[in-house]
């Protein structure tokens, strides 16, 4: 029998969309739920007066969850069959909780995307399969729910999954499967149901057990230091998790700091061996003394990493104190750690839509595009290669929370960014709009100067040449110039949104 | 249960993956603390922790000592086991006692049928941590074990007064763990937060990992107090009519032995308690008096940064 590893699954729902009750049926259902346990949520179902046994209570852990009846961080449940072990991260379906969703997602294997079927597809159930998508997820599993409150409905159940496809289809996630499902009675979670005979899938359940986890196919070796373990003067190893590849006694490696060296000798698990790989902890000795230390990476020197100093990464905003360009934070990647700066938003992902959108910050549960400039440089490599060197997280040197979670998407050029010349616009309002408006731009990254409609133009084109946009208003738009008409009233966000997208 | 599961660690993917996993947490640990140290209690988790610790930084010893939180009402294997184990690995061993906390009047003993010092353990484990200025406590919970502990983290941020505000926990993503904090506060770290009662016990089974006697069947002498069966001792208050009896039992969880449940079995083998687990229809901690007092108990202690 082939080795039965463990499935990690994300499950995200919106409100009332029956999450829990799943999560408590795949429990139930499995024999995951101990008698202990089960008279406890009798119980407490008694006090709230409710007619049968809430399920749902097996997973609304803390207090305040249950005097609200809602679920508020992300919680890990285990349960296991004679298949896999599989670990649940459970996360709250409120609109506002992204960044619970990319966290949940962030160590799972598949993600299982309730829907139900009464309210059809929601914009949560879009934004938790594009943030799969983001977090490298390749297999999706849609649950849709509540299929006995739509009489069982075929018709109901293909409307659902052909609209969710064509989303999904815009995502790049090759494999996704509908399944119809009724987590209160229990149909085609861990039993088939009697009342879909029109469905010949398997449950869920079958599904998960059965599932194959995505393997990336990276092979080459990544092994981060962790931890340089030195009983006396005649050891010294270097300890560390082997994130891809494998690595044999003899091997030469190099090292993130420039030097090579051979492999003396390998401790897997307190054992000495003669080779590891991939998600085995090992400690390694070298033949020479060279400067090792936390933080460095251990590579092949025929398939180094990538080197930069300047990346661009997608990152999900996770607190409450909105993205600042030019200010210090510290990037954690995996056992690295450095200073570095945001240097600027290439755009923001609206996840609901997928559209991109110029901004001037990230706030809470936003997700963007950004420059991140490190103090030294990273050696990575892009995250959907291999996830265990291109993720990375931001800390607030000054609160210590975790403010950003991070992709790696490519190095950016370390050559001087081209010149560009500047835009010379004309613009049809006020001259103080106009310069309210430029120093909104300003905060884009956009350098303009307001100029009234009667000065020299050599003047013009001079900062023109220098890269800097120039905005003339009043008199009649002049020749070279960009005229813009702005109309009526309280236009701002639409004038903003306009010139940035002619700068 | 399909799944063999008397076989080495090789053959279980799972508990391959789950080792690989605590081994990488333990060593974070020791990249990024100053002053680690590992809480042991003597029951299995904290064993299964050391085991797991000696695996990590092989060919070295254990980085960071042991700390052990006597409450004084401990069982006597659980104090000879400790002392054969520390031998046996050569790790460090601190000790803090209950007893100095009530004399010095830190806290005040309980008093009646009901009084445990399990609670007054907090006082004195936060008193060991400030005077050793310990900046990360290792345990050994599991997220199965109860509800509230199912959204704690790897990497637990504890203020300076080490209590848990679950609301405000720091998302923690792939494998990367934010160790940072403010001078006087401390992290507690979970190596086995992935891990069931199932998994423990499976672990125990195929890496040969010793455990004190008490996990084994065995005649003591017990009171039966509503369904719970507690260990009869001069630490133990008897309510009126209650008589201590004779009965072959064995214990699921270690701890102070005024409020450690146990239960009848003639599991004798590690084998047994296995079909015992795998068959059980009681968790775990449900043999814990301390659990009981409310549906809400654990998060109370948690926040006031119980371990």
């Amino acid at each position: 029998m082939a080795a039965a590893g463990i499935l990690r699954f994300a499950t995200a729902g919106s409100v009332d969309d029956g999450k829990s009750s799943l999560i408590g049926r795949l429990l139930y259902d499995s024999k995951s739920i101990l008698e202990d346990q089960l008279l406890s949520i009798e119980k407490a179902s008694q006090q709230r007066g409710s007619g049968q046994v809430e399920l749902a209570l097996l997973t609304d852990g803390l207090r305040a969850e249950r005097e609200q009846n809602i679920t508020i961080d992300v919680a890990y449940r285990y349960f296991s069959t004679d298949k896999r072990k599989f670990i649940i991260a459970d996360t709250p379906g409120h609109l506002q909780y992204t960044r619970n969703m990319v966290t949940g997602t962030s160590t799972a294997d598949v993600s299982v995307i309730l829907i139900d079927a009464r309210k059809g597809v929601l914009s949560q159930s879009k934004r938790h399969a594009a943030i799969s998508a983001l977090l490298g997820i390749r297999q999706l599993v849609v649950a849709v729910n509540k299929m006995d409150l739509v009489d069982f409905s075929e018709h109901r159940f293909d409307e659902i999954a052909q609209e969710f496809s064509a989303f999904v289809a815009k995502l790049g996630i090759p494999q996704t499967e509908f399944i119809p499902i009724s987590a209160l009675l229990g149909d085609n979670v861990v039993e088939p149901s009697a009342s879909m005979e029109w469905y010949s899938g398997p449950t869920l359940l079958k599904f998960l057990e059965e599932v194959e986890p995505h393997q990336k196919p990276f092979e080459e070796l990544r092994l981060p230091i962790q931890y340089v373990i030195r009983p006396n003067q005649d050891y010294r190893g270097y300890s560390g998790r082997i994130e891809s590849g494998a690595l044999n006694v003899g091997d030469t490696v190099e090292v993130s700091t420039g030097s090579t060296a051979r492999v003396q000798s390998l401790y897997v698990g307190g054992q000495a061996e003669l080779g590891a790989i991939a998600g085995q902890g090992v400690v390694v000795e070298l033949d020479r003394d060279i400067d090792v230390s936390r933080g460095d990476l251990l590579f092949a020197p025929t398939s180094p990493p990538l080197v930069s100093d300047r990346i661009e990464a997608i990152v999900c905003w996770m607190t409450e104190q909105p993205l600042e360009l030019g200010r210090r934070y510290l990037l954690l990647q995996g056992p690295t750690r450095v200073s570095a700066t945001v240097e600027s938003i290439v755009h923001r992902v609206d996840v609901d839509s997928l559209d991109e959108q110029p901004v001037s910050s990230l706030g809470m549960n936003d997700i963007g595009r950004i420059i991140v400039h490190t103090a030294s440089p990273l050696h990575f490599d892009p995250y959907a290669v291999s996830p265990g060197t291109g993720s990375f997280v931001m800390v607030d040197p000054f609160t210590h929370s975790t403010v950003a979670a991070g992709m790696i998407q490519e190095a950016v050029s370390k050559s001087e960014p081209e010149i560009v010349t500047g835009k010379w616009l004309w613009l049809s309002i006020p001259i103080d709009d106009a310069r309210s408006l430029s120093s909104e731009l300003r905060k884009f990254g956009k350098v303009v100067v307001v100029l009234p409609n009667n000065l020299d133009d050599v003047l013009i084109k001079d900062f023109l040449q220098q890269g800097i946009h120039v905005i003339s208003v009043g008199g009649n738009p002049m020749p070279g110039s960009v005229k813009v008409v702005i109309e009526g009233q309280d236009t701002r966000p639409l004038t903003l949104e306009a010139i940035l997208s002619l700068l | 249960m399909g799944i063999s599961l008397l076989q080495p660690v090789q053959k279980h993917e799972h508990l391959r993956q789950l080792e690989s996993e605590a081994i990488y947490t333990l060593r974070e640990v020791a990249g990024q603390f100053e002053r680690p140290a590992l809480l042991f209690s003597g029951g299995k988790d904290s064993i299964v922790l050391v085991h797991l610790a000696q695996k990590a930084f092989a060919p070295g010893g254990i980085p960071f000592p042991l700390l052990h939180i006597d409450t004084g009402h401990n069982f006597e294997e659980t104090i000879e086991f400790r002392d054969e184990l520390v031998r046996r690995t050569g790790a460090t061993l601190l000790v803090r006692y209950v007893q100095d906390s009530i004399d010095s009047g830190r806290v005040r003993e309980e008093t009646g049928p009901y009084s445990s010092r399990n609670g007054l353990q907090t006082v004195t484990l936060l008193d060991a941590l400030s005077e050793l200025k310990t900046d990360a406590a290792i345990g050994g919970a599991r997220r199965d074990e109860e509800k509230a502990r199912s959204k704690e983290r790897v990497f637990s941020h504890r203020d300076v007064f080490g209590q848990w505000d679950p609301k405000n926990q720091r998302p923690e993503l792939w494998n990367i763990y934010n160790g940072s904090k403010n001078p006087g506060e401390h992290f507690r770290v979970f190596p086995l937060s992935n891990w069931t009662e199932l998994d423990i016990w499976q672990y125990i089974v195929s890496e040969g990992i010793p455990i004190p006697s008490l996990y084994f069947s065995h005649v003591r002498k017990v009171i039966q107090r509503s369904d719970v069966l507690l260990a009869d001792s001069e630490f133990l208050a008897k309510l009126p009519g209650e008589v201590p009896e004779l009965r072959r039992i064995r214990f699921r969880t270690v701890g102070d032995s005024t409020c450690t449940g146990a239960i009848e079995s003639n599991a004798s083998s590690l084998e047994d308690i296995l079909s015992e687990v795998i068959s059980a229809r009681v968790t775990e901690r449900s043999g814990r008096a301390d659990d009981r007092r409310s549906d809400a108990a654990m998060e109370d202690r948690k926040r006031q940064g119980y371990f």
